[in-house]
């Protein structure tokens, strides 16, 4: 509430205006000036004319007219003999196509090298958000989804990168992907995260984003595997201003991949509305135009999903819906996809889940092109969707869906293990290539450091030296597994050359294709077979439960230790000496507490944590405050808060009875009521303090006395009680149940406080 | 592995775990051979580690098997590429970004060193291409 005092307000809205989803803007549909997701002014319709074999127009532009993007997509990824068939069919069966797991996925990668984009757009568009997912789930090209990692910090520091990059290995990163804040330190940055990805497992494909000439180079030192940096833009004017051409990128494609260098291509949403040339129009028929540029060019994948404007694509009626489409385009043209689910889109933490379950549940070639493995504040690519803050919340995610989401639980004692290990290793490169020298403090305040403000490393300025002389003495990636392995690292050298020696075959060149355990897996020999239920990728047992180790987990074993912690300290407060059989009470100044099986037996605090000594003891006063005694049975025969309470009541000469079970919950009951018809019910019992249980002891008597007490009311701020506390209540409870026995009298219970149970 | 007169297919791949004897870097040591002792005695250096012209044939006739045919021309351009030095591949790419030929004629004379030169008859025809377009699309103008 910014303004209480505001007249003519429902100050609703003023507590919304407060909400982190209130940051983000949203943007009117507004074709004519680019802001329409679907549908704009000057989308063409879907066609092509033929003359002589040749294309003589496409979706409305005669050749002569072409622009260079038509023109590039024409020539290099039209098939002209398969045009005629497939943009002769109705868009609204294609649609119906790629949603039908009887039509094969080879059937519509063969028809989609036929359509044009504004007939890609006109299918794609035709599916709800729901159709999307599931098409994009069959069309994907390798069955096993991935995912990608940023590694990057904000001081450039190789000790944390290092470290931050075998921690994304272990997480499970197929790919990860390094820049800088300062260009010039581009090199140390390879060098670091080349050996910190080595650290643990066989390595993975590694990128650092710069420059594309320096990126070349470093790639052919050897340090980097794959590439993504190759923008492609959806209208002329934007491919020019952005510095380059159809021909100029495609002749990148075939440099990178000349040097035995993994390449795809940046496309998405949003780019040419930001750089200011849309030609009004939509978000989708221009991806689809850059999507067929870069299938003519031979790339082998995409990097789309809006990336840099998904967050102005998503401010749009139906941007997330068309986000998804795009990516949809994508699959359906063969390419590999690394879906987005980068650059953060809200400040909304449910939009962030909604946008990433789609991907999660479909898979994805990568389902984030840069999940921030990193803290926010250290991501050089700027926040992403998910960054380190959440990534607790995406391995829950994966367990909760049984999706494959590509992480996999790491845990602490490994994870520091990970960081000294990685730490210990860039160190030693550096001084054994003379190009830096650091403490021991330096290293362990990155081992433990969360981010690097925490640190007190190499600053960016510091790193400048170390990557300028990587470069100027030729330092490659053999003279660094040679430094590992001269300084005893051998494991990390052999894993590094394992990783830079894939190389000589190209067979990471091919389709979506990932390091994983040392092997190559693309869409060649992992291809995407979904037809229908049990086909596609299936998690296997053993996948399946390294998803569900997340940490923390209970189980009742873990729930009876912790009682039995509290149980010494219990017998130092409280003696339950058990009696006769209970009987009903005669004396009218009497207020019975019924006490579950387990209460005091193998269960000792409530679930709010209080001693259940306190508890009785502050009960059993207010009782006697009045004027009144409190008599305690154990019932045996329930473990239900009704049935204790009305128990109890049934047993008191005064017909008010408390019935309280070990975890907290308590009820006051009259022995003339009905069952679940109580007088009063403390049902929160995590949120249920000392003094609550003191008024339930005074109203008990009150009501005993014949007064009309005001009930005793247990405030929440709307905690989720559920998630917090069910798991552990039902293995309480369990424990509670499992000591009931079918008909069994109640016990009379003499309570005995001891000197150690003083409140 | 299929016959050396016949294409290579999707069942050859990975070619490194269906041929590792055959798949050598550029001095011709055998793949099965670089080892972490070869590379500590000097034996392998980083020209063992860079890829082939044949290499990136037999991709590009396993992505052709594989029904991508325009992957498998990039292949091709690339197993062009191999042999031609680092600086005349990033002069190339600068001089087909926009404005940074002056004239047709500098493209051309381009494509023409690249065919005569290096053999690089896919990159020839795909530089002649953008001159063609260039031209048509007014690209040789002043931008810097």
């Amino acid at each position: 509430m910014t303004e209480p005092n505001l007249p003519n307000r429902w100050r609703r809205f003023s507590e919304w205006d407060d909400r982190p989803l209130r940051r983000d803007k949203f943007a009117t549909e507004d074709p004519a000036n680019g802001f329409s997701a679907f549908h704009s002014l000057n989308d063409p319709k879907p066609g092509v004319t033929m003359s002589g074999g040749k294309i003589a127009s496409m979706d409305g532009v005669l050749a002569h007219n072409f622009d260079m993007i038509d023109a590039f997509i024409a020539n290099h990824h039209l098939d002209p003999e398969i045009a005629v068939e497939a943009m002769a069919m109705d868009s609204g069966r294609l649609a119906r196509m790629l949603v039908d797991m009887h039509v094969p996925r080879a059937e519509l990668v063969r028809l989609a090298h036929g359509c044009t984009p504004a007939k890609l757009a006109d299918v794609v568009g035709r599916l709800t958000a729901l159709e999307i997912a599931f098409a994009y789930s069959k069309m994907r090209a390798r069955k096993t989804p991935g995912n990608q990692a940023h590694v990057t910090n904000a001081k450039d520091d190789p000790l944390q990168l290092a470290a931050d990059a075998a921690i994304a290995v272990a997480y499970g990163f197929d790919e990860i992907e390094t820049t800088m804040r300062v260009s010039r330190n581009a090199w140390s940055n390879a060098v670091a995260c080349a050996v910190g990805a080595a650290v643990g497992r066989a390595g993975v494909l590694f990128q650092c984003a710069s420059e594309e000439a320096e990126e070349l180079l470093i790639g052919m030192a050897g340090f980097t595997s794959y590439a993504e940096t190759v923008s492609v833009y959806g209208t002329e004017k934007s491919f020019t201003d952005g510095d380059d051409t159809p021909w100029s990128k495609g002749f990148l494609a075939a440099a990178y991949a000349s040097r035995g260098i993994k390449m795809r291509c940046t496309s998405g949403a949003g780019s040419e509305l930001l750089m200011g040339f849309h030609e009004a129009k939509s978000f989708l028929y221009l991806e689809a135009r850059c999507l067929c540029l870069q299938r003519g060019m031979g790339v082998q994948g995409t990097q789309n999903g809006g990336i840099d404007g998904a967050p102005v694509t998503a401010s749009v009626p139906g941007g997330v819906r068309e986000l998804m489409a795009e990516n949809l385009i994508a699959v359906w043209l063969d390419l590999e996809c690394a879906s987005g689910n980068d650059a953060r889109t809200t400040e909304s933490e449910i939009r962030i889940g909604a946008k990433i379950l789609p991907y999660l549940i479909a898979g994805s070639d990568l389902i984030c092109s840069g999940f921030g493995s990193i803290l926010s504040y250290d991501n050089s690519f700027n926040t992403s969707l998910f960054n380190a803050e959440e990534m607790e919340d995406y391995l829950v995610l994966q367990r909760d869906f049984e999706a494959d989401g590509g992480l996999t639980p790491l845990h602490e004692d490994r994870a520091l293990d990970l960081r000294r290990r990685a730490v210990d290793a860039i160190s030693a490169v550096l001084e054994e290539l003379d190009l830096g020298f650091p403490t021991s403090d330096m290293k362990s305040s990155v081992v433990v450091a969360s981010g690097s403000n925490e640190t007190r490393s190499f600053s960016a300025g510091a790193v400048g030296p170390i990557s300028e002389n990587i470069k100027s003495h030729q330092i490659n990636v053999i003279d660094v597994i040679k430094a590992l392995a001269t300084r005893g690292f051998n494991e990390e050298a052999e894993n590094l050359l394992s990783v830079v020696k894939l190389r000589i075959s190209g067979d990471y060149l091919q389709t979506a294709a990932l390091v994983k355990n040392g092997k190559v897996l693309s869409a060649i020999n992992d291809p995407n077979d979904y037809c229908g239920p049990e086909s596609g990728y299936q998690m296997s047992q053993g996948r399946r439960l390294e998803i569900n180790n997340i940490r923390d987990i209970l189980d009742q074993n873990e729930v009876l230790r912790t009682e039995a912690r509290f149980e010494a300290g219990e017998a130092a407060r409280i003696v339950y000496s058990q009696a006769n059989v209970a009987q009903i009470g005669l004396a009218k100044d009497e207020v019975v507490i019924g006490i579950s099986p387990a209460f005091g037996v193998k269960l000792f605090q409530t679930t709010a944590g209080h001693r259940l000594s306190d508890v009785l003891r502050v009960m059993i006063d207010a009782i006697v405050s009045r004027g009144l005694r409190a008599r305690v049975v154990r019932l045996n025969h329930t473990a239900d808060t009704s049935f204790l309470g009305l128990s109890a009541a049934r047993l008191s000469g005064s017909g008010i009875g408390i019935g309280i079970q070990a975890k907290g919950t308590a009820v006051i009951h009259s022995s003339t009521r009905l069952p679940h018809n109580n007088l009063e019910l403390f049902s929160n019992a995590p949120i249920t303090k000392l003094e609550h249980y003191a008024g339930f002891g005074r109203n008990a008597a009150a009501y005993a006395l014949g007064e009309s007490p005001e009930p005793i009311l247990v405030p929440t701020n709307g905690e989720s009680m559920g998630s917090q506390y069910h798991a552990r209540v039902a293995m309480i409870y369990a424990i509670e149940t499992g000591l009931t026995i079918e008909g069994a009298e109640p016990q009379e219970i003499n309570v005995r406080f001891l000197e150690g149970g003083k409140l | 592995m299929s016959e050396n007169s016949q294409k290579l297919t999707i069942a050859d791949y990975p070619l490194a775990d269906t041929q590792p004897e055959r798949i050598a870097g550029k001095r011709g040591i055998a793949l099965q051979d670089i080892t972490l002792e070869a590379l500590m005695t000097g034996k392998v250096t980083m020209a063992d580690l860079q890829i082939t012209p044949k290499s990136l044939q037999n991709q590009g006739e396993i992505a052709a098997d594989a029904n991508r045919p325009t992957l498998a021309l990039n292949f091709g351009r690339a197993a062009e590429l191999v042999n031609v030095p680092q600086e005349l591949i990033m002069s190339t790419y600068e001089l087909l970004r926009p404005g940074r030929a002056k004239t047709k004629q500098d493209l051309v004379d381009r494509a023409l060193l690249m065919r005569d030169e290096f053999k690089a008859a896919a990159i020839a025809d795909f530089i002649l291409e953008a001159a063609d377009i260039y031209e048509k699309r007014g690209l040789f103008t002043y931008r810097f």
